[in-house]
C-alpha cells in the first residue's frame, strides 16, 4: 500500500486518530476517550500529546504505538508522542459521542462532575440493558482500571460502570 | 544532609516516593490468582497497577533528575535491599487477607494525606504525579477502609483476624511520620510534604474507621525504624530475590 500525500493540518492529523481506538474498549476513539491533548505542527514535524486515563494504564503503550501506525501510514514521517500528566486526564474530558457509544457498548458512562465528592460517594447507575435504576455495586474494581462491576437488579445483567475519577 | 546536593536531594526523596509504591505494588502482585474471590483479585491488582503507575513516574523522573544514565527499570530491578527507601510497612508480608486489607488502608491513608499536600509541591512534576495518583488513591482508601470494617465489624473469626493483623502491623506505623533532615530540607523549598502535620489527621481517620469496626485501636508497645537510611526488615530481601531475577539473569530481555 502506497502511503498518502499527508495533510499538515490539525484537522486533518486529527481525523486520523480518530481511528485509533481504545485497546480496552474498541468502540471509543482515543479522541472519544479525551486521551489526546493536543496535536502540534512544526513544519513536518507532527507532535502528539496524549495523557493516561490511570498511572499504570497498560493500554498507553499501545495506544502509542497504534499512533505511530496510523500516521505512518498516512504517509507522516516526523511524528513525535509525548505524555503529559497536567490537567490529569478526568472522565469529564469523555465526549458526549463517547458517552453515548459507551451506553450502547453495554458500558454505564461515568456520572459527570468528577472530583472529591464523586470519589467518596457510590453513585446510583442506570442498568446499561434494561435502563432500570435498580442495581447494585458488586466490586469497585473491575475487568479494567477505568471501571467498577455493577449487577442489575431487575435484568440481573452484570454490567461495567465506567468509573467517575 | 549538608554534603548533599539539591540534586541528590530530590534524587533522595523521589525514591522515598517511588519505592513505596513498587514495593506494595509488587506485594499486591502476590495475590495473582490466589485472591479469596473473583472481585477482590480484580481489585488487588488493579490498586497494584495504580501503585505500579505511579512508581513508575516517580523513578522514570528520579532517573532523570539524577542523570547518570539510570532509567526506571535500572533504579528498580537493579539496586539491593540498603538502596531502597520504601516504608518498612509497605515490605510487611501479605499474611492473610485481613492482614494485607490493614497494611493497605495504613498506608493509602497515609498516602491520601502526604499526597494531598504535594499536590502544591514547588516541583512541578511531583505536583502533577500527586494530583494525577491522588484520584487513585482515593478509591484505594475506601476499598480498604471497607474492608477493615467489614471484616473488624464481622464474624468472631474475622473480627479477631482484623485485630490481629493491625497489631501486628502497628509498631511499622511510626516510621511514617519521621522527619529527618532531608524531609525538612523539602518541606523547606516548598517542595516535600511536613510528615509531622499529618500524623493528627491520619490519626483521625484510622480512629474512625477502627472506631466503625469495632476494633481496638492497639497500643503503642513497640516500633520499629530505618528504611530511611536503608536499614529494612528481612523480609524485602525476599520480595526483591523474586522481583529482580528475571531482568538480572537475563539482562536486556524484552518482550
Amino acid at each position: 500500500m502506497q502511503p498518502a500525500t499527508p495533510e499538515f493540518s490539525q484537522r486533518a492529523v486529527s481525523r486520523v486518530l480518530e481511528m485509533v481506538k481504545d485497546p480496552e474498549i474498541p468502540v471509543l476513539s482515543i479522541s472519544d476517550m479525551g486521551i489526546v491533548k493536543d496535536i502540534d505542527l512544526e513544519g513536518e514535524v507532527v507532535t502528539v500529546r496524549i495523557t493516561p486515563t490511570y498511572s499504570g494504564c497498560p493500554a498507553m503503550d499501545a495506544i502509542s504505538q497504534d499512533i505511530q501506525t496510523i500516521l505512518t501510514l498516512h504517509g507522516y514521517k516526523n511524528i513525535r508522542i509525548e505524555t503529559v500528566l497536567a490537567p490529569a486526564w478526568s472522565s469529564d474530558f469523555i465526549t458526549e459521542s463517547g458517552r453515548q457509544k459507551l451506553l450502547e457498548y453495554g458500558i454505564a458512562p461515568p456520572e459527570k462532575g468528577a472530583g472529591k465528592a464523586g470519589l467518596m460517594h457510590i453513585p446510583e447507575i442506570a442498568c446499561p440493558q434494561c435502563g432500570s435504576p435498580h442495581t447494585e455495586l458488586v466490586s469497585e474494581f473491575g475487568s479494567t482500571a477505568c471501571k467498577a462491576l455493577y449487577k442489575c437488579s431487575d435484568c440481573l445483567e452484570p454490567f461495567d460502570y465506567f468509573k467517575c475519577v | 544532609m549538608m554534603t548533599m546536593t539539591d540534586q541528590e536531594m530530590l534524587f533522595e526523596y523521589l525514591l522515598r516516593l517511588g519505592d513505596n509504591c513498587v514495593i506494595l505494588g509488587q506485594r499486591l502482585a502476590e495475590w495473582c490468582g490466589k485472591s479469596p474471590v473473583l472481585e477482590e483479585e480484580l481489585a488487588l491488582m488493579n490498586v497494584g497497577l495504580d501503585c505500579l503507575g505511579q512508581a513508575r513516574l516517580f523513578l522514570d523522573y528520579a532517573g532523570k533528575v539524577e542523570g547518570k544514565g539510570r532509567d526506571e527499570d535500572k533504579l528498580a530491578f537493579y539496586r539491593d535491599a540498603q538502596a531502597w527507601r520504601n516504608l518498612l510497612l509497605v515490605e510487611q508480608p501479605n499474611g492473610d487477607f485481613a492482614k494485607t486489607m490493614a497494611r493497605q488502608f495504613f498506608f493509602d491513608c497515609f498516602q491520601y494525606l502526604q499526597f494531598e499536600e504535594l499536590t502544591k509541591s514547588a516541583d512541578k512534576t511531583i505536583s502533577e504525579i500527586a494530583t494525577k495518583s491522588l484520584k487513585e488513591i482515593s478509591y484505594h482508601r475506601r476499598h480498604s477502609s471497607d474492608w477493615v470494617i467489614r471484616l473488624g465489624d464481622g464474624t468472631e473469626e474475622s473480627h479477631a483476624r482484623m485485630q490481629k493483623a493491625i497489631e501486628e502491623l502497628w509498631g511499622y506505623t511510626p516510621e511514617m511520620f519521621d522527619m529527618d533532615d532531608l524531609e525538612r530540607e523539602m518541606v523547606a523549598k516548598g517542595i516535600g510534604a511536613d510528615l509531622t502535620a499529618l500524623k493528627p489527621k491520619w490519626d483521625a481517620m484510622i480512629n474512625q474507621v477502627l472506631n466503625e469496626a469495632t476494633l481496638k485501636r492497639p497500643e503503642a508497645t513497640w516500633e520499629v525504624r530505618g528504611s530511611r537510611i536503608g536499614k529494612h526488615s528481612e523480609h524485602l530481601g525476599f520480595l526483591l530475590a523474586e522481583m529482580q531475577f528475571l531482568p538480572r539473569a537475563y539482562p536486556e530481555a524484552r518482550w
